[in-house]
């Protein structure tokens, strides 16, 4: 068992007592503080992957501007634990039984496969996260993409102001 | 480390943000149930991509292949950051409107 096996574990650990953790807390702003926690595990995930431009780019856009944006939102409608309205406890079960069954179907599915044995996930090796690599392929097959999701940005704010608009 | 032991943690991940949406009423609290997933299939698909990159290594010590997973997951992160921004909006209108942030003011959508 060498690092890269520890590190994995203790980073999937973290990840999901604090995924675990996010639909446990009373509290909201808690939650928003456990999904950080688990965007940084899953960033170390991406480094072990040796995919560090994506690493970046998920604390900075997801744990950096996202997790920023709920907060601000949680504290403008100053949202307390008790204001929540609670599910009916039957309610609750069946959906903890159905996501549930929805694992062990998923689950039982990838022990069957046979064409994933032996199949290994590259560690701490290969150039194609690093961004240079990443850059030329960005720029020179997925230009039209890039392009669209920029008008995607642009519409997604005139939306969000529009939406927030007072009446 | 064996692609089947990211599948399983990726499974995990995506079933418990599913609970989370069949089981929290709030609507911020079932909104990041929905990241977490996202980020959940963001992860497999770095993964399989570095699957796919070590056996086309073996071959050819200059291929980039499996490049276009990492630029899928770059997209889906530009998609979520737009997603976010909207989806909030809508709920701030929404607190706005009802002074609650329960989906089940949303089950006829009107009034």
């Amino acid at each position: 068992m060498n690092v890269v096996q520890i590190l994995f574990f203790i980073l999937s650990a973290l990840a999901i007592f604090g995924s675990i953790m996010v639909l446990l807390s009373k509290n909201p702003v808690h939650s928003v503080l456990w999904l950080i926690t688990v965007f940084f595990a899953i960033s170390g995930h991406y480094i072990l992957l040796n995919a560090q431009f994506l690493a970046i780019v998920n604390l900075i856009v997801y744990a950096g501007a996202i997790m920023v944006l709920f907060l601000f939102v949680i504290m403008l409608m100053n949202l307390n634990a008790d204001a929540e309205p609670r599910k009916h406890l039957w309610m609750k079960l069946a959906g903890i039984i159905s996501g549930g069954c929805f694992l062990m179907v998923l689950v039982s599915l990838i022990r069957q496969t046979t064409e994933l044995t032996g199949k290994t996930a590259l560690m701490k090796e290969g150039n194609i996260g690093l961004i240079k690599n990443l850059g030329k392929a960005l720029f020179n097959d997925y230009v039209v993409p890039f392009e669209i999701s920029s008008v995607l940005f642009l519409s997604a704010m005139v939306g969000a102001v529009v939406i927030g608009k007072k009446d | 480390m064996p692609i089947q032991y990211y599948i399983y943690f990726c499974l995990t991940l995506f079933s418990i943000g599913v609970i989370g949406v069949l089981t929290r009423r709030n609507a911020i609290i079932v909104f990041m149930c929905i990241e977490l997933m996202l980020n959940a299939v963001n992860l497999l698909l770095v993964a399989f991509s570095k699957m796919h990159h070590g056996a086309a290594l073996a071959s050819n010590a200059a291929t980039t292949a499996g490049i276009d997973g990492q630029l899928f997951v770059f997209f889906i992160m530009v998609v979520a950051a737009a997603e976010v921004s909207v989806g909030l909006a809508i709920i701030v209108m929404m607190y706005r409107n009802t002074h609650s942030v329960d989906i089940n003011f949303l089950n006829r959508l009107k009034n």
